[in-house]
Parts: structure tokens; sequence; C-alpha cells
């Protein structure tokens, strides 16, 4: 058989699909333009908005009286400081108040109290880190309470978040995102939990022959 | 003297415009204060009265957590505290300092309840707040814009 033939009978059929494709654009075309509203979406209560990405902030550390929150028709709004004032001269990160408060903390930048009225006041720091395998592939989370024991007390964790005791407290993400164990303050008051700060804690890597460990339904899988 | 009148009606009603549109806009954007910001109203607006901010970096500048959260008692909780103006006085929570002597005394009322009318008790940009729903967003608000 000719190889012209076959030639024109593919030219042929490219032409169809070239023409089918663009009568199915102007349809749709002609669906968007003659529809006199655009696409209506269900409307959603703010409950159901989840899942979707972390915006990144247009305006970091506003001041208070473009910061969406504080009444502008209040005249000691445009008394209270703004962020930016404070934050001069303090390391920087890009979330949370995007300073970095343990570095800052840690080279006298600041200097908080650790007494309501006495400055002279140091206090009782434990250096001790703490391992926590994970299941997961992600790096193992080391604790360190130095770095916590700077700015709170014991008692502020425990034993009513942390049971003081190996073994004894079961954290998840899903527990932390929801407000409680770490999550009393990372996520709300210290740092913010994004992709950006999971290695802050999951900082420990995986040793080297670490292979993640099968699950039980693969291990009991009748149809092996 | 019409003509004058005209001229005003019609540069206020543009002006009425620009508001409208900027308040709009404003509605349909994330707000974006300062970072373990916390809204107080448990019962500021029932009272007439702003709610409270509270901004945790401008303490922290001064304090560490342990001040508060240990030895004044204010539990880890926004609105979990039922602060009330008379325990402040009383020398609790915000009164502990906020006493003319520490810090500032309470006569400076609008320095703390700055908030806008309406918003609830929240962290503001905490974590979830941010990946469930602005939930100091009315959704009626919302709706209101798009009309």
């Amino acid at each position: 058989m000719n190889h012209k033939n076959k030639m024109m009978m593919l030219l042929s059929s490219a032409a169809l699909a070239i023409f089918a494709v663009l009568q199915a654009g102007q349809v749709v075309a002609a669906g968007a333009a003659g529809a006199d509203k655009p696409l209506m979406l269900a409307e959603v209560s703010a409950a159901n908005i989840f899942n979707r990405n972390l915006k990144k902030q247009k305006n970091p550390n506003a001041p208070p009286w473009e910061d969406g929150i504080h009444d502008t028709t209040n005249e000691a709004t445009f008394n209270l400081q703004p962020p930016l004032e404070a934050y001069k001269g303090l390391p920087k990160t890009s979330f949370g108040n995007h300073v970095d408060w343990v570095k800052a903390l840690d080279q006298g930048l600041i200097k908080p109290r650790w007494d309501r009225l006495d400055s002279n006041e140091e206090p009782f720091v434990m250096d001790l880190d703490i391992v926590r395998p994970v299941k997961a592939s992600v790096p193992d989370v080391v604790f360190p309470h130095r770095q916590h024991t700077e700015w709170l007390f014991c008692s502020n964790c425990h034993p009513a978040i942390f049971i003081p005791q190996k073994g004894a407290n079961q954290i998840n993400m899903s527990a932390i995102l929801l407000g409680k164990k770490c999550g009393v303050c990372h996520g709300k008051v210290s740092f913010p939990i994004e992709t950006k700060t999971c290695k802050k804690c999951h900082s420990k890597p995986k040793p080297a022959d670490w292979k993640p460990p099968l699950s039980e339904a693969t291990l009991k899988n009748p149809w092996k | 003297m019409a003509l004058k009148n005209e001229r005003d009606f019609a540069f206020k009603s543009l002006l009425l415009g620009v508001l409208l549109t900027l308040g709009l806009m404003g509605v349909s954007q994330q707000s974006k204060a300062e970072y373990a910001d916390v809204v107080i109203n448990n019962y500021a607006d029932a009272a007439g009265m702003r709610p409270a901010v509270f901004p945790h970096w401008f303490h922290r500048i001064r304090f560490r957590c342990k001040v508060c959260h240990a030895d004044l008692g204010f539990k880890f909780k926004a609105g979990g505290n039922k602060i009330t103006m008379a325990k402040i006085i009383d020398g609790q929570f915000c009164g502990a300092c906020h006493n003319g002597e520490v810090a500032w005394s309470v006569e400076n009322c609008a320095m703390c309840h700055s908030g806008i009318p309406g918003t609830p008790t929240h962290f503001h940009g905490s974590t979830l707040q941010r990946l469930v729903a602005p939930a100091y967003k009315p959704l009626d608000a919302k709706k209101a814009s798009k009309k």
C-alpha cells in the first residue's frame, strides 16, 4: 500500500482532531459567555474551609491601626507601639512574629524578667534533651528542656500537659494542631506549625538502616 | 447655592463610594494582626466596651512566660481566665502589674479595650485558625460584602 495514502489519512485524522478540539473549546467559551452568572460554587460554612494552603501574610508585623483587629475609631489604638519598632535588631525568622525569640534571649538582645518585680532573678534552667522516636519516616523529635525552661516553670507543663514519665505521653500532630500537648503553646504563641517549622522539632535524622515499619495489614495479608 | 449643594452631594457620594469599596476590600482580606495577639471578649461587648486585645509579643520582651502563666495563674487558654475589671482592680491577673507601679494603671481603658467591637475571643494567627477558618470573621459579613 502506498505511503502517500497513509500520510493523507493521518493528516486528515489530525485535522479532524484539531477541529473537534476547537469545537469543544467554542462550546465551553459559549457556555461561559452565555451564562449571566459566573459558575456558582456551593455555599460553604466556615467550618468546611479546611485544608486550604496557608496563605503567606502580605503585611506581617502591621502596626495596630492597620492590623484588622484594633478599632481605628479608638484614639488609643494609635498610641500603641507598632511591633516592628520593638523588633529592631532582633534575629528574624519567616514565621510567627517573624522574630526568633529563643535566639534573641540567648544572645541577650532581650532581657525579660523571670520575676514580676525582681529583674535580677535567674530562671531555673534544666538542660535535658528528650528524644521521641517517631513511627513515620519523618525525623525523630528532640525536645530540648533548656530552651523551654528559659521561659517557663516546670509546673507550666508538668504534670497537667505532659506526665513526667517516659512513655506516658501519647503525642501526635493532630492533637498538637487541635491545641493539645505541644499545641497548647506551639501554633498559638510559640512558633507556629508550618512546613517551615517541621524540622525545628523533627530534628534527629533516622538511623541509616531505618526502614518504615510494615503495617499489620501487610504482615497479616491473607492474599500474600 | 443650589449648584453648591449639588456639588457637595456629588462629592459626598463619591467619598462614600470610595470608602465603601475600601471597606468591602477590607472585609474580604485576611486581618493581619501580630501572631499570638489575643482578643478577649468574654464580657466586654455585653458591657458596651470594646474587646480587649492582649499583645503577647509586647509582654514577651519584658517578661518570661513563667511570670504570668505560673505566678499570676493565667491559664493557657484564650478567654479561659474569666478576667473582669473587678479582679484587675483587686490586683489579680493584669492587675498584678497594671497598677501604676510595674506598668501603667487601669484608667487607660482604651489601651487594652482597643479591639473592633463584635470580635469574638480568639488567638490571632494560630495555626488551627488559619487552617480551619477565620473564625473571627462572621459569615454574614462575608455574604453582605458579596451582595
